[in-house]
Formats: structure tokens, C-alpha cells, sequence
């Protein structure tokens, strides 16, 4: 297996989604000649050509209505937002049309659409461009959310996500594009609402998605040192949701801890710890916790930035807490 | 501006008082601090302060009528004054619903019919009182009324619900534990130690009394000057100990227990079941248990004397179809009786499979009810104690049991004068008369002998 980058693990299920159907394009700011703010399209434009990797200005409004047009019309456009901060724009055309087409034309209109970008804080990059918005989006029936942490799993659940007739939200992170793992030389697919264990343990579920998953395997490596077993619930997605794996895992350990880099209210990770509480009662030795970050607008000053973010002691401060030591 | 005056509270306690007499009459004019009128009070009769000034232009509760607490008495204003528009208010206040009447159990607190403002008063306290009772299942049983009266007599328990589901499971009484969780919270761990170490001292947080049967008190909580000083220890009686005391005593004094005893030969038996394990091959399963071949050979006899096999209902006498059999066990608090079902039907090897799996469920306290209820005959089992021969008490809704001693060797004197040593042991049943005579029951026991002595006897 190659060991390869997030960013290249993207760019792989774009570029065989679209040599597998030619509906598919991808559109957004920078996209084509300069291969991606990212560089996760890098020789897509070279590959397939200005029609089917476009250029667009800067109006996330237009393009992504637009796309959502095109994928009404019988295409399947992936739309890349340079970031989640710029979703903010287009977030009605998101909310009011890809999301209710299908329900609002009595199944007759189909939103086959990703639209996908870098979501979460990443460094230095203040306020208004460090925010992790997927709540705002699983509030809304009708949208689907992809939430990798690995090259292996973005690679997959890209793919599926292309192939959903429903619009599907793709989150991914500036700082997980250089992060590395192996990916399959052969085609696989990791269908969407399917949760993973990355660490099997007894004592404790730490369940999270995207970025925050490597610092909770750290965090469990730490708690292994000192004698505690923590199983580690990658969701992968956030809509649907896997409960069937998180309600096994909580029912095994007796204990859960959600690690979510959003903030703390009407969060996933709220909505998550309240699913649990609700649904493994009788299973619970002590309270969900969750692990959020700090209810603030993201500091500039970097030490308040990560002080204000989820960290490997903040989480083993929590399992510590649900285990009462 | 005219305005009400209300009857007071003159004791901390008066929710309504009695107009003894007025000291003022309609027109007359108070200052603050007159006295106004005396009132009798749950407590004494009071006179009645006013804190108003201004002339009595109405009195509205004559003398030798009642007002709950807040209720208007009388109006107060200036000379010729129009009161037509309170009047109406305090009418109307009057007739409409009390708020608290609408909710319905919790004014019956307040014995008669309330005035309106006293009853919005009367609510929030029957609120209160919920708030305090201590816990869902004592709130169902304590008045609110009693609850104002007491609030908080006991502590709300705390356990996380997986605590609380272990310990049912477990037959644990949750009360008597020690949380170690926040605020006294208890979680798993506490059960798991009680589970392997029994209950620990209730004011010694962390010592474990190994002898583990129940909750001991001590010391403070029962005040050591009190008339009980003689007792060293209040050992509060768990469920289990609970049932089997009121099982136990139900039979014994119900059920006309009578006994009869023999002494077996067993060199058969051991000598079959030393062959059968050497049978096994190694690494197999372990080796036959004694009591899996009492269990196989009592039910041999038991088909042979169906009537052994029933119970006393009263009116009539159930004779059971199967022959289910209860082995009794000792639990560090307490015992219990798992039962292999329908023994008659069953090898020697399934028997003692199905026992071993029940002895172990026994000790982890995770029978279910199915498999210890209902036994139709039992074996108690002290041999491994050195006991030598004792009488049991019957398991209903069987009617009879059987107690069996250690295996003990006897010299027997054969023919040619030589002496050989026999294994042999007691066998003692209790049968209830009600069901079982005696001669019934000595040909059984006669029967039981036989098989254990011959096991080839259970084949003809």
C-alpha cells in the first residue's frame, strides 16, 4: 500500500470519480490554473480540461448556486469552498435548495452534489477564519456530512459521497492535508454513515470525527501509560450517524467522552453526548462529557488559540473525570 | 385609596384564625398599631394590631367567623369613600377557583376551601414539598403534608444507573453501600467491591467486612448512650436475607416436617465415578461431581415414587411431571438453590454440565428466577463440611429434602473374621406429612439406598 497525503488521498477520488463518469466536475476559487489553494486539485485542470474543472470568481453565493443548478440539471458537481469560513455565504443556497429539493419536488429533483474544503481552525488565521461550522449544517435534514480523519477514509467516503444522489458536505482540514497514511492501490469505497473503531479499548469510548480523531488516539496512548484501556469511535460521518457503533462501544466501556473541536453549544458533539445519554442509560457509570472547544470567538494570540481548542490534557482530564480518578 | 385589611399570621404556624371579637365598629377611625379585634389562632387568642390607619369603612368577617391567613377582614380608608370597586375584587376573588385547587391531591393539604389568595400561597408549598420528599419511590408514599413537616428526613440516593443495574442484578441493596463517586455518587466500582469483598462498614468508608453478609452500622448512627447500648451491632436485613427467612420460616412452620435417617454404603458410587473421570481424557472437562450422582440417583428413585415428587396446594396435592431438583448453595449472604430441571431424563454427565454452569451463575449472583424457583425436591449437601448428619428444612413448593453427610469408614466384619473398611454415609429426608406418610417415605429412602449402594438397581 502507498503511503500517501490527505491532500493527494482527495485528489486520487476526484480524479477516478471523474474518469469513472463524466458528469462529474469541480468547481471553486482556484481550482484550475492554480491547482487549489491546497493544491488538492493539482493536475486535474491538465487532465480534464476547463469544462470540467472551472475557475470561479469570488462568490461563493453564485458558484454554489450554480452548482447545485448543474447538479438539478443531471450533473454531479463537486464544489470546493476554499474554506467553511466562505460556506457563510452560500449557506442558503445550501439550506433552502440543495438540502430540500428532493422533499420540496416530491421526489422528482435530485441534489447530487459535494461540496467540499478545509472546515475547523488551523493557526493564526483569527476569528472568522478558524471556525468549525458542521453544526450549522447537520442541523438541516436533507444534508449528509463526511467527516474523515484519515488519507485511507477521505479517499473512500470522497468516492461514495460523489456517487450519493443527496447532497453531501465534505469536511476536511487545512492541517490533516499534509498528514499521511496508507491508501489502497485498488479501488474501495467507505460507505457514508459507517462508524470505525481506530483503538479498541475497555474503559472509556472517546467518539469525535475529522482533525480532533489524532489527538484523541494521542490522548488514549497517554491514558494506556497510565493503566487506562480507551476504545477510540471514529464517526466518520455525521449524517447519517452510526449509532449502532457508538452504542455498542458505550454499552462495552460504561463510559463515554465526546471530542468535538466545534463549540459547545447545539454542537455535534452535544447532540452526540445527549444521543448516548439518552439511548445507553442504563449502561452509564457516570455523565457524558464532552470536549469542546472554548465557547469564544477564536483568539489571535496563539497561546490563547490553543487554549481555546480541545488538547490531549483537556481530554485526559475528561475520561479521568467519567472514571473517577 | 381604601384597601383591604388582612388577617395575619399571629403564629408561625396559623393558616386561618377566628374573629373573637371587634374592638372597632364600621366608621370608627384606627391608627397603626390599634387594636382592631382579638383573634383566636390555632395556638391562643390574639389581639390584632392594625398596621394601617384610616376609618373602618366595612367590616367584611363578623365576630365569630373565620379568614385563612391574607384573607381581607375588613376595609380601611378615608370617611365616605367609594368601595364599590374592591368590593367587587374582593367578591369576585372569592368565588373564583383557588390555583391550587386545579392541581388537584396536593391542596388536600389545606383541610377546607381555601380563599384565593391563601391557596396561591398553599401551591408553591405543595410544590416545595415535592421538591423535598426524599426520592421517587418515598415521595409516593409520603403526603405532602408530611413532607413539609419533615423535608429531607433521608438523603437522595445517588448511583450512576449502571451501579444501579449491577446491583439489582446482584441482589445488592443499594442504601447500604458507600459511593465513591462525586458527592457520593455510586458507580461500578463500589458495586464490584462489594461483589467480590461483601458490603463494607457504612461509616468506615473503604474497610470491607469480609464476613460480607450485610450492611453493619455502628457507632454514632444509633448513639452509643441509648437504651440499645447492649447491641454491638444493627445489621440491617437485606432482601435476600429477607426472603429466605420468610421462605424458610413459612415451611417450617407450615409444613409438619418429619425425618428419616439411614446410612449408605457409597464404595460403588466412588468407585464409578473415580472410573468414569479416568475415563476423560485429560484437559476435558472436570471431573464428575458426588452430587451431580446423588441428583441422577435420587431422581431414579424419585420415578419410582412419583408421590415424593409433589406439593401441598391446600386443596389438592400437585404431583409433578418432572423431576426438577435444587441443589442448595452457600452464597457468602446467604444461600440459594439452583435446580437441574427434569433430572429423570438426564445422564450423569449432562446433570453435572448443567450443575457446574449453575453453581458458578449461583456464586456471581446471576441466576435467573427460572433457575432456582420451583425446585419440586432438594439435596443439601454439608459433607464437604465433616458434618456428619443433620436435618433440612423443605424447599417449597417441594415436599421433601434431602440432607446428606460427609462419607465416613466403617469397619465391617466379613465371614472368614477379617475386617474391611466401607465407605458410608448418612442420608437424612425431611418429608412433609401433608403429603408424604411415613411408610411412603421410608420406601423411598429404601428405594434411594438401594441405587446408591447397586447403581444397577436403577436399571431394572
Amino acid at each position: 500500500m502507498a503511503t500517501i497525503m490527505m491532500r493527494e488521498a482527495i485528489r486520487q477520488a476526484m480524479q477516478e470519480e471523474m474518469e469513472r463518469d463524466e458528469n462529474v466536475l469541480l468547481m471553486g476559487e482556484e481550482v484550475a490554473q492554480y491547482n487549489g489553494a491546497y493544491k488538492v486539485s493539482q493536475g486535474l485542470l491538465d487532465t480534464f480540461g476547463p469544462e470540467r474543472v472551472i475557475d470561479t470568481p469570488i462568490s461563493e453565493e453564485g458558484f454554489t448556486g450554480m452548482g447545485i443548478g448543474a447538479a438539478m440539471a443531471g450533473l454531479r458537481p463537486i464544489v470546493e469552498w476554499m474554506t467553511f469560513n466562505f460556506s457563510l455565504m452560500a449557506i442558503d443556497q445550501v439550506i433552502n435548495n440543495a438540502a430540500k429539493n428532493l422533499y420540496m419536488s416530491g421526489g422528482q429533483m435530485r441534489s447530487p452534489i459535494v461540496f467540499r474544503g478545509p472546515n475547523g481552525p488551523a493557526e493564526y488565521l483569527a476569528s472568522q477564519h478558524s471556525q468549525a461550522l458542521q453544526s450549522l449544517y447537520a442541523h438541516v435534514p436533507g444534508l449528509k456530512i463526511a467527516a474523515p480523519s484519515t488519507p485511507y477514509d477521505a479517499k473512500g467516503l470522497l468516492k461514495s459521497a460523489i456517487r450519493d444522489d443527496n447532497p453531501v458536505l465534505f469536511l476536511e482540514a487545512e492541517m490533516m492535508y499534509s498528514w499521511k497514511g496508507e491508501v489502497p492501490e485498488q479501488e474501495y469505497l467507505v460507505p457514508l454513515g459507517k462508524a470505525d473503531i481506530k483503538r479498541q479499548g475497555t474503559d472509556v469510548s472517546l467518539v469525535s470525527y475529522s482533525k480532533p480523531v489524532r489527538m484523541v488516539l494521542q490522548a488514549a496512548e497517554e491514558l494506556a501509560g497510565e493503566g487506562i484501556d480507551a476504545e477510540v469511535v471514529d464517526l466518520r460521518s455525521i449524517r447519517p450517524l452510526d449509532e449502532f457503533t457508538l452504542y455498542n462501544s458505550v454499552r462495552k466501556t460504561n463510559r463515554c467522552v465526546v471530542v468535538d473541536e466545534a463549540w459547545p453549544f447545539a454542537s455535534v458533539g452535544s447532540h452526540v453526548g445527549w444521543l448516548v445519554s439518552r439511548n445507553c442509560f442504563d449502561y452509564l457509570d457516570a455523565p457524558v462529557e464532552l470536549v469542546s472547544s472554548e465557547d469564544v470567538p477564536m483568539p489571535y494570540n496563539h497561546k490563547l488559540e490553543l487554549a481555546a481548542q480541545p488538547s490531549v490534557e483537556k481530554i485526559v482530564r475528561a475520561v479521568k473525570s467519567v472514571l473517577y480518578r | 385609596m381604601a384597601e383591604k385589611m388582612l388577617m395575619l399570621a399571629l403564629s408561625p404556624t396559623m393558616e386561618e384564625g377566628t374573629i373573637i371579637s371587634w374592638s372597632k365598629k364600621e366608621g370608627d377611625t384606627v391608627a397603626a398599631g390599634d387594636i382592631v379585634c382579638e383573634v383566636e389562632t390555632d395556638k391562643a387568642t390574639m389581639d390584632y394590631e392594625s398596621l394601617q390607619a384610616g376609618t373602618i369603612l366595612k367590616i367584611l368577617v363578623q365576630e365569630g367567623n373565620s379568614a385563612r391567613v391574607e384573607q381581607a377582614i375588613a376595609i380601611v380608608g378615608e370617611s365616605g369613600e367609594n368601595i364599590d370597586d374592591l368590593l367587587k375584587e374582593i367578591t369576585k376573588a372569592a368565588s373564583e377557583p383557588a390555583v391550587g385547587e386545579t392541581s388537584g391531591g396536593e391542596t388536600a393539604v389545606r383541610e377546607t376551601a381555601p380563599g384565593a389568595d391563601v391557596a396561591r400561597e398553599a401551591a408553591p408549598a405543595a410544590a416545595a414539598a415535592r421538591e423535598t420528599a426524599p426520592g421517587a419511590n418515598i415521595a409516593g408514599e409520603t403526603t405532602p403534608a408530611a413532607a413539609v413537616r419533615e423535608p429531607a428526613g433521608k438523603e437522595r440516593l445517588k448511583a450512576s444507573p449502571l451501579a444501579r443495574n449491577m446491583a439489582a442484578e446482584a441482589g445488592i441493596d443499594l442504601s447500604v453501600l458507600n459511593g465513591s463517586g462525586p458527592d457520593g455518587r455510586i458507580v461500578k466500582q463500589d458495586v464490584e467491591t462489594v461483589m467480590e469483598h461483601g458490603v463494607p462498614f457504612r461509616s468506615a468508608p473503604g474497610i470491607s467486612s469480609t464476613a460480607g453478609t450485610a450492611a453493619v452500622e455502628r457507632g454514632t448512627a444509633f448513639g452509643s448512650g441509648s437504651a440499645t447500648g447492649i447491641v454491638e451491632e444493627h445489621i440491617p436485613v437485606s432482601r435476600k436475607r429477607a426472603v429466605i427467612a420468610r421462605r424458610l420460616a413459612e415451611s417450617k412452620f407450615s409444613a409438619p416436617h418429619y425425618y428419616l435417617g439411614l446410612s449408605v454404603l457409597i464404595d460403588n458410587v466412588l468407585e464409578s465415578r473415580d472410573r468414569l473421570n479416568s475415563r476423560r481424557a485429560k484437559g476435558e472437562e472436570p471431573k464428575l461431581s458426588l452430587n451431580a450422582f446423588l441428583i441422577k440417583m435420587t431422581a431414579e428413585a424419585i420415578k419410582r415414587h412419583p408421590i415424593v415428587n409433589a406439593g401441598w396446594e391446600e386443596s389438592e396435592i400437585h404431583v409433578f411431571g418432572s423431576v426438577d431438583i435444587g441443589l442448595a448453595v452457600a452464597l457468602e449472604d446467604g444461600l440459594i438453590t439452583p435446580i437441574v430441571r427434569n433430572c429423570g431424563a438426564k445422564g450423569i454427565i449432562q446433570i453435572d454440565r448443567e450443575l457446574r454452569e449453575l453453581i458458578r451463575k449461583a456464586k456471581s449472583g446471576k441466576l435467573t428466577p427460572e433457575e432456582y424457583t420451583g425446585a419440586t425436591f432438594s439435596i443439601s449437601n454439608l459433607g464437604s463440611y465433616g458434618i456428619e448428619e443433620f436435618t433440612a428444612i423443605i424447599n417449597p413448593p417441594a415436599s421433601a429434602i434431602l440432607a446428606v453427610g460427609t462419607a465416613v469408614k466403617q469397619p465391617k466384619e466379613l465371614e472368614d473374621g477379617s475386617i474391611k473398611f466401607h465407605n458410608t454415609m448418612k442420608i437424612t429426608l425431611s418429608c412433609d406429612h401433608r403429603v408424604i406418610d411415613g411408610a411412603v417415605g421410608a420406601e423411598f429412602l429404601r428405594t434411594l439406598k438401594a441405587v446408591i449402594e447397586d447403581p444397577l438397581n436403577a436399571l431394572l
